[in-house]
């Protein structure tokens, strides 16, 4: 069991860095996630490595190591289906509509190991109306969740999370033990490192932002911070894709059908300046 | 209640598949090959079929084909499950009338997704 002083210390830093609610009395959530990483990184125990860094050893990489094991990545396709059919079939064409020729901008701002962008982009792939239309754009806090995504490489299991199997022959080929998405889906994606606590003006504007089933991690402060960067992102009319029970609040309008998806107004930006 | 036929020969795999579908609310009715899986849909068409594929007897494949073939043999959801994980043979299976496909091992969490995307939950 992991002693109560170095629970505190891995809540502290989560919290920290990422802004993420981590109840330091839960020491099987943080010794069960913590236990891989540590093997990875060469420790005996998480008891060893979470001590080694609160000696003040270790390098920034480790610390992120930590954040980045406790943070819960998704790790299914088409999550809650109704979302996606919602976004390729109303939300995304009605963007290209209002966009008049412009390329759509989607970004999947907390992508884990890819599931969520790459099922929108084989259902983009699949709507020829919307082919070459829309630019998809996919971040995570995690470096190794990032490697994967990119990889496009999943297991036997991982495939049979929500992706239906006609989906699985069109588009992925057996590598070996591995399930590997074709290039012509990976393609279609940019990827980069972002962490929502971060200043997020820099990436430019979107027409869609996806931030599911991440607020409900973080700390109330947190959740107030990371809705107001997400604001900045979208473009005037843009589109926020929340988690089924998650709040924007503010000036972003719920649409209709209890899916997490809200709109920002044209004139937002004016107000906002 | 919505009912479920587990066609596989192996007793093991049957006993796993009903504690499942049980757990989902599904009424199940076992058989252990494509014969006594024919027997059963002829008396009455149950809601969805998980179906093996290599069994003696009559096989997975060619049950299918009598199934789809029979007055009322369209309307039962058919989820593959079988170890082969060949892509070919997964689009084979679909082709052939299959409307899922589950490729073993696999868990509840499987199962009830897959049901729930054919729109069978019971």
């Amino acid at each position: 069991m992991i002693a109560a002083i170095d629970r505190v210390f891995v809540a502290a830093l989560c919290l920290a860095r990422a802004g993420l609610r981590v109840d330091a009395e839960k020491g099987y959530l943080i010794e069960s996630r913590l236990a891989p990483v540590a093997r990875r990184e060469g420790f005996s125990s998480p008891e060893e490595f979470i001590g080694r860094l609160r000696d003040g050893g270790g390098d920034d990489r480790l610390h992120w190591a930590i954040v980045e094991a406790i943070a819960l990545p998704e790790t299914e396709f088409y999550r809650d289906h109704a979302v996606f059919e919602a976004l390729v079939h109303d939300v995304i064409p009605t963007l290209v509509r209002e966009r008049a020729g412009a390329p759509v901008r989607v970004w999947s701002t907390a992508c884990g190991m890819g599931q969520e962008i790459y099922s929108l982009a084989m259902l983009i792939a699949d709507t020829p109306v919307l082919a070459g239309k829309v630019e998809l754009f996919a971040s995570d806090l995690s470096e190794k969740s990032l490697e994967k995504a990119q990889s496009g490489l999943y297991s036997q299991f991982e495939v049979q999370r929500g992706l239906p199997a006609r989906t699985l022959v069109r588009h992925f080929e057996k590598e070996g033990e591995s399930f590997a998405l074709s290039p012509r889906i990976r393609q279609m994606i940019r990827w980069r490192r972002v962490n929502l606590m971060d200043d997020l003006g820099r990436f430019g504007q979107f027409d869609l932002v996806l931030c599911r089933n991440v607020l409900t991690q973080l700390t109330p402060e947190a959740q107030v911070r990371v809705v107001g960067q997400l604001k900045k992102t979208l473009a005037p009319g843009g589109r926020l894709a929340l988690g089924l029970k998650e709040e924007a609040g503010g000036e972003l309008t719920p649409l209709p059908g209890g899916l997490g998806l809200f709109a920002l107004p044209q004139d937002a930006v004016r107000t906002a300046a | 209640m919505k009912t479920c036929l587990v066609v596989d020969d192996s007793r093991v795999i049957r006993k796993v598949s009903r504690r499942i579908l049980e757990d989902l609310g599904f009424e199940v009715a076992e058989a252990s090959d494509g014969v006594e899986a024919m027997a059963w849909c002829s008396a009455v068409m149950p809601d969805a079929i998980l179906l093996d594929w290599i069994m003696p007897g009559m096989d997975g494949m060619e049950f299918l084909k009598r199934l789809r073939a029979e007055p009322g043999g369209e309307r039962p959801k058919v989820v593959f499950c079988s170890g082969e994980t060949d892509i070919g043979r997964i689009r084979d299976a679909l082709d052939a009338g299959a409307d899922e496909y589950i490729m073993k091992p696999f868990d509840g969490a499987i199962v009830a997704g897959k049901l729930a995307y054919l729109g069978v939950a019971a």
